[in-house]
């Protein structure tokens, strides 16, 4: 009788704790292909983004000129979104067939293997104009000359501000204005109603660290040396990350640690913000027929310190993993997502200012485009061109890229980082000890790539 | 609780040798056995394939460096540094929300005892935050009650003229807390209130007549009466919450002291891409909560056995 009340103790503990292992592992997703008879169901992994949820509207358009297949869309969150589709790609569990992947991981999975070389069947089709796709963010895309993912569409940064706002406080801007003209002026805007400055501060790589390395790079600082020593303790990091930190507390939104990109629009659009530093893609969105504050938004580079300019380079774009059962119409739905004609479909179905931008030269040149967005497509073309991936701020560095190092650990490094920079601006931690650890993680990754 | 007697009776005829034919046994073991074997094929060998992997160097960013190493994941687990703030915030998290929710539960559950008209509809609604989706739930507190700009609780704290709290950044362990509290209320003045409704009216119209005032019937007979019950939802609510997820990957992201095991374990599985390494921290976890559950099953199963002396 003891005996198996043991057992049956035991074994019901065992049990619990492997639900409870089961629960962590959650998160799967039914992917049904009929298979057979030609019905191909496509399965697509995008971001929370508004462009990407305009693509998942508009693919009815898609299905109905190609009938038998069906496209699923799973729209999450970035982060999110990288967690899942880059468990599915690197354990080729073939789930999805699409994903939307950022410029930082196409380089890194095209050597890996983990996505199809889509340069043949893009070179050979002539309408779809592979030469059209806008040269720097074909670059980061390129690996060893093949073309892994496509844009659907690419991105600096700039500052945005609420002309009507500023102009009340007599702040103007004149060029390229640098950081502590900007923190300046937030402090001059800032009412209890409405922030001065809106800035990322959710702890995530893609998220906080997204401006906030721009800012550093600026100040001087970067993640590594050319011999990939970890430069995180450096005078340079301090200051940029207590400018940061500073300019959020004297006139940043309430509850830094909850706003990332889609909170900061919603605060600038309602009035909750009056300026906001971020991706240029956001312009469309606060220029959209449906946003309060249409034409009332000026545009300037973003603020700099030391360097000429600290835009950064980020492109969203449609690659398809190796593990794909069904690559024809993957390839297919990927060639009309990013097409000329789908650019058109969208200025005519949803509206000009929602075209995805900063993918192709040639929507730069439709003239119902350059009407809709002649407040900021100029800005954002010139920007995005001259950014320098090679080298963004001061010190030469070994990788190619702006807002991120291109070495699988740094989601991982940056998302730790970004923890401990939370906790900073939250005041649970001092800013000497956010990057002495930060430091620690970072060197660890960059010991891996030494030699 | 009379419903435990009839099971304990049942279960000692079932397997009594004297009453019960070998060939009956043996029949009433097959019947069992799909299921003993679905259920070891779901959530057991798993569980031995995750130990497998926790001695293996596989990090998915890395698919051509993948080979055997050992402990050494256990090492990097137990020593990074990351493991004991996470089993506090466990505690934490999950004693704070248990405790509150309990309270919160009993409260209800003594109010909703009572005979008024409209008590159907305010114990249906009372339940509707249990039967809410963990992550939508944690979306609605989010953007509905938290939020700085079009939060319910900074709209009232604005007109009452107190500050806007900024809930994640300031009160993350807070935040949560009051999420799965919310969430788990219900839970628990379901169980507690099933507690209430098993009193025997003799025993509460013996005690008014010996002169027990209300506090002290409450205080005297229902309180122990509801022991049984309390335990049971405190166990079954941990069980629950310890493996909780969704508020924090929403509201706070793991910071402030909000790292619990399940939320570390995600990161180490898929934001560092190490699965060595998260199998050995999910290996840990299993390990502690093994000891916890076993220890808090024991006290269960005496609740069960001691039946009626208690």
């Amino acid at each position: 009788m003891l005996s198996k009340k043991r057992a049956l103790t035991f074994s019901a503990g065992a049990m619990a704790s492997a639900m409870a292992l089961a629960a962590c592992s959650s998160g799967a997703v039914s992917s049904d292909d009929g298979a057979g008879g030609g019905d191909v169901t496509l399965n697509v992994a995008t971001v929370n983004n508004g462009q990407m949820k305009d693509m998942e509207q508009l693919k009815s358009e898609y299905e109905a000129a190609n009938p038998g297949t069906t496209v699923n869309f799973q729209v999450m969150e970035e982060a999110d979104l990288r967690a899942a589709v880059t468990a599915d790609v690197a354990s080729g569990a073939g789930q999805y067939d699409i994903v939307t992947i950022g410029a930082y991981e196409t380089p890194q999975w095209g050597a890996n293997g983990w996505l199809v070389d889509l340069t043949p069947e893009l070179e050979a089709d002539a309408s779809y104009d592979v030469d059209d796709l806008l040269p720097p963010v074909r670059d980061v895309n390129t690996h060893e000359g093949k073309l892994f993912a496509v844009p659907f569409y690419g991105e600096s940064s700039f500052l945005m501000y609420n002309k009507e706002v500023l102009d009340k406080a007599g702040v103007s801007f004149s060029g390229t204005p640098t950081w502590p003209e900007v923190a300046e002026a937030a402090k001059k805007v800032d009412t209890s109603d409405m922030a001065g400055i809106c800035m990322r501060g959710k702890p995530g790589w893609g998220d906080l660290f997204g401006p906030l390395t721009t800012v550093i790079q600026t100040f001087g600082g970067g993640w590594y040396d050319m011999d990939w020593n970890a430069t995180v303790d450096t005078p340079e990091w301090k200051e940029a990350v207590s400018f940061y930190k500073t300019m959020l507390d004297e006139s940043g939104q309430a509850d830094p640690v909850s706003y990332s990109f889609n909170e900061c629009l919603t605060a600038v659009k309602e009035g909750k913000a009056a300026m906001w530093a971020d991706a240029t893609v956001a312009a469309s969105m606060l220029e959209a027929d449906d946003s309060p504050v249409k034409g009332k938004m000026g545009y300037v580079p973003m603020p700099v310190v030391e360097t000429d300019q600290s835009g950064w380079l980020w492109s969203w774009n449609l690659a398809i993993p190796s593990s794909t059962k069904n690559k024809d119409a993957a390839v297919d739905f990927v060639k009309w997502a990013t097409s000329k004609d789908y650019i058109n479909l969208v200025g005519e179905k949803i509206g000009w200012s929602n075209v995805p931008p900063g993918s192709r030269t040639s929507t730069y040149e439709i003239p119902e485009y350059k009407e809709a967005a002649s407040a900021y497509a100029p800005l954002t073309l010139e920007v995005m061109s001259s950014v320098n991936p090679k080298q963004p701020g001061v010190n030469p560095q070994p990788w190619v890229g702006i807002q991120y190092v291109s070495i699988p650990e740094f989601q991982d490094v940056g998302n730790q980082c970004a923890q401990q920079i939370a906790d900073y601006i939250a005041n649970r931690t001092s800013v000497d000890d956010a990057l002495a650890q930060c430091q620690s993680v970072a060197q660890k990754a960059g010991d891996a790539h030494k030699g | 609780m009379s419903m435990t007697d009839v099971d304990t009776v049942e279960a000692k005829t079932a397997t009594d040798p004297r009453r019960v034919k070998k060939g009956e046994f043996r029949s009433a073991r097959g019947l069992a056995a799909p299921a003993i074997i679905f259920l070891i094929l779901l959530t057991q060998v798993p569980f031995l394939v995750t130990i497998g992997f926790s001695t293996m160097n596989w990090n998915l960013l890395y698919p051509q460096d993948r080979g055997f190493t050992g402990f050494d994941n256990y090492v990097t687990a137990l020593s990074s540094g990351a493991l004991w703030p996470s089993i506090l915030a466990t505690v934490l998290i999950t004693a704070l929300s248990v405790t509150l929710s309990l309270l919160f539960g009993l409260l209800f559950a003594l109010l909703l005892d009572r005979k008024f008209p409209g008590q159907a509809i305010a114990r249906t609604l009372m339940i509707t935050p249990f039967l809410i989706m963990p992550a939508a739930a944690a979306l609605i507190w989010k953007y509905s009650m938290f939020d700085t700009n079009i939060g319910i609780l900074n709209w009232l704290s604005r007109i009452t003229g107190l500050p806007v709290v900024s809930w994640s950044t300031e009160h993350p362990l807070a935040s949560v807390v009051i999420v799965l509290t919310w969430q788990f209320t219900p839970f628990m003045m379901l169980i507690l209130l099933a507690g209430l409704q098993g009193q025997d009216k003799a025993i509460m119209e013996a005690a008014q007549v010996d002169g027990a005032g209300t506090w002290r019937t409450f205080t005297w007979i229902t309180l122990p009466h509801l022991r049984m019950y309390v335990e049971i939802g405190v166990l079954l609510g941990s069980v629950i919450i310890i493996q909780v997820f969704d508020p924090i990957a929403i509201l706070t992201k793991g910071t402030g002291g909000t790292k619990t095991l399940a939320y570390l374990l995600y990161e180490r599985a898929f934001i560092g891409l190490d699965v060595g390494e998260a199998a050995a921290y999910g290996v840990v976890t299993v390990v502690l909560t093994i000891i916890v559950a076993t220890i808090a099953l024991r006290t269960l199963f005496k609740v069960f056995m001691a039946g009626g002396s208690r």
